[in-house]
């Protein structure tokens, strides 16, 4: 018994010092934002800054088009997240409620299609998008990741769960597959709906190769690749790391909040998927 | 799991029900069905097709052929020339680094997330119960964060002159290394950054594995002696070996493809030591429109993908039956 009550404390240091590494570089990103040029310079390092300064915010937004950036990956992320509530949860549907020919190669297809990376895909899919006059486009950026495979199988996860009396009952009384799949599933599958949206919106807020190809006009860059853009010219990058540092700062800042706010969306969102 | 048998309804229950529905309407309504369920899978089909099962193809066309920056808008004037691409692939040495250097990051990366991510998950949920939420959103929340924006700050933490590491090194009096400037010490960053960055996402996993646990196993075990130790290499990792399994696969899967660490923290330097598969890849086909050779890459990276994936698949599951 006492060998279990003294795991405690070291279990808690142990946690402690991990949880004092995974936060030392958001730590430090966030102090050198405010520093001046001299006490980023400094050695041995100013840990806090002693003077206070929002230059670099200043001096960032001056060399980026910053609020044109998150309007973009705004767009973008919003317009991926409802496309793929929306067909992925009419594909999870029918493969969770609906009996037909061929649902089970479907759902063989939609495993596959988890397995495939995505960098398979972009040499052809740069020449398709120039084919289309997409280049540069909100629906190049849309189209490739408007119905992802993952969304697919976590709605068909969750719609299982919808007992099929509810369903058979609606039928009886007449009820189109439709009105069934808009007004009786998707109601009963809101928090899998929550879950699908926020993981989705990060991920594409998030996404840089695909955004990084189909995206050569700086106004339609999103934030990811503007931020990747600045930080590897080499004419700019040099001397500017409060800068960089501040326009990381801007791009994390908002992602960490919504994640500490409902972080339980994401935590099993990804559990479920592992488990099921 | 209920199997797709639509037409023919038996048993008591079904017939048993006072419903107007009779054979007929029932054979009516197994045909709604089928429609209805390819209508449902209509947007995400054509969105497969169009966006994933064509350019999986045509990778594979375009790897047969010189297609160049030329072809890009002319598409089928590029000429076949058949394994030339991959003849060429495997006498390239700057290819041949790339693949080196993947797997380098694979082979070191992965063990070393997974093992981090184990203890910290069983860490967090056997060995304390209070602030679990706390530390849980701490050593997740880099996995939300934007790679490229995370890259720059590591390129910072790791900066010689006035980084994270070199500060902590001159107030005891020492000297960091240039870690991203030395072509040893270069891929090692990469790697410490990677596990930083998704240890969260094996931890996650695996707590929803370790909670799937019945506590009566536990329990049994320490009834019949069993030390922490003991439990933990003769409970907790065989029952977790599924979860285990899942989240070295997602890993392995996503270390192989990396790209956006050496893009924005090195550009594959110095001297090609962080130039991976995917950088190759993305220079070859994007900078210098080679790409019938950057197609070419691609599968071969694909196939790797496919080859290991299946591999771990067997080892790791035989292992449990």
């Amino acid at each position: 018994m006492s060998a279990l009550r003294l795991k405690k404390p070291a279990a808690y240091v142990l946690l402690s010092l991990g949880l004092v590494l995974m936060a030392a570089p958001f730590l430090w990103m966030a102090l050198s934002s405010f520093k001046t040029k001299p006490e980023l310079a400094a050695s041995p390092p100013v840990w806090i800054p002693t003077e206070w300064t929002l230059a670099n915010f200043r001096e960032l937004l001056k060399l980026l088009d910053l609020p044109r950036y998150f309007l973009n990956s705004t767009i973008v992320a919003t317009l991926v997240t409802v496309c793929n509530l929306l067909f992925c949860s009419m594909l999870g549907y029918a493969l969770a409620k609906l009996n037909f020919a061929g649902r089970n190669k479907l759902f063989g297809l939609v495993l596959g299609a988890l397995m495939v990376p995505g960098n398979l895909m972009l040499l052809p899919l740069f020449v398709l998008m120039s084919k289309m006059q997409l280049i540069d486009s909100y629906a190049g950026l849309v189209l490739p990741f408007a119905a992802g495979a993952f969304g697919v199988f976590l709605m068909r996860q969750f719609m299982l769960s919808v007992p099929d009396e509810l369903l058979e009952a609606a039928r009886l009384d007449g009820a189109g597959e439709w009105y069934i799949f808009w007004r009786i599933v998707m109601p009963l599958v809101k928090p899998a709906l929550a879950t699908l949206a926020i993981l989705t919106f990060l991920q594409s807020w998030n996404n840089f190769v695909w955004p990084l190809i189909a995206t050569n006009d700086p106004d339609k860059y999103t934030l990811p690749v503007a931020l990747a853009t600045f930080a590897t010219d080499p004419n700019r990058a040099n001397g500017s790391s409060g800068v960089l540092m501040a326009g990381s700062f801007l791009v994390v800042l908002p992602v960490l909040f919504v994640f500490a706010a409902l972080q339980r969306h994401f935590t099993q969102g990804i559990a479920t998927a592992g488990l099921k | 799991m209920s199997a797709p048998t639509a037409t023919v309804p038996k048993g008591p229950v079904e017939t048993a029900k006072p419903t107007p529905s009779g054979p007929r309407s029932r054979r009516r309504r197994a045909g709604v069905q089928q429609l209805a369920g390819w209508l449902f899978s209509t947007p995400f089909l054509v969105l497969f097709a169009v966006f994933m099962a064509l350019p999986i193809i045509a990778t594979l066309v375009m790897s047969f052929t010189d297609f160049g920056l030329r072809n890009v808008t002319d598409p089928l004037s590029a000429e076949f020339i058949g394994l030339e691409n991959y003849t060429k692939l495997f006498q390239d040495d700057k290819f041949l680094k790339s693949l080196f250097n993947t797997a380098y990051f694979v082979v070191v990366g992965v063990p070393l997330t997974i093992g981090a991510g184990l203890v910290i998950a069983v860490l967090l949920n056997n060995g304390i119960d209070r602030m679990r939420t706390f530390f849980r959103i701490g050593f997740y929340a880099p996995v939300v964060t934007s790679i490229v924006a995370i890259a720059v700050v590591w390129r910072f933490v790791l900066d010689p002159a006035d980084g994270l590491i070199a500060g902590l090194a001159t107030e005891l009096g020492m000297t960091a290394p240039d870690f991203l400037g030395s072509e040893t010490l270069a891929m090692p960053s990469l790697i410490v950054m990677a596990i930083w960055r998704n240890l969260g996402t094996v931890m996650v996993l695996l707590i929803a594995g370790l909670q799937a646990i019945p506590q009566d196993v536990r329990e049994a075990a320490r009834l019949d002696g069993a030390g922490a130790w003991h439990e933990f290499r003769l409970i907790t990792v065989p029952l977790l070996r599924p979860t285990l399994l899942y989240a070295t696969v997602i890993t392995t899967i996503g270390y192989l493809n990396v790209f956006e660490e050496p893009f924005v923290m090195t550009n594959g330097g110095p001297s090609n030591s962080t130039l991976t598969v995917s950088l190759n890849m993305y220079r070859e086909g994007f900078n210098f429109f080679h790409m019938g050779y950057a197609s070419a890459m691609a599968y071969v990276l694909f196939v790797a993908i496919m080859g290991i994936t299946v591999l771990q698949l067997r080892l790791l599951k035989d292992n449990t039956k």
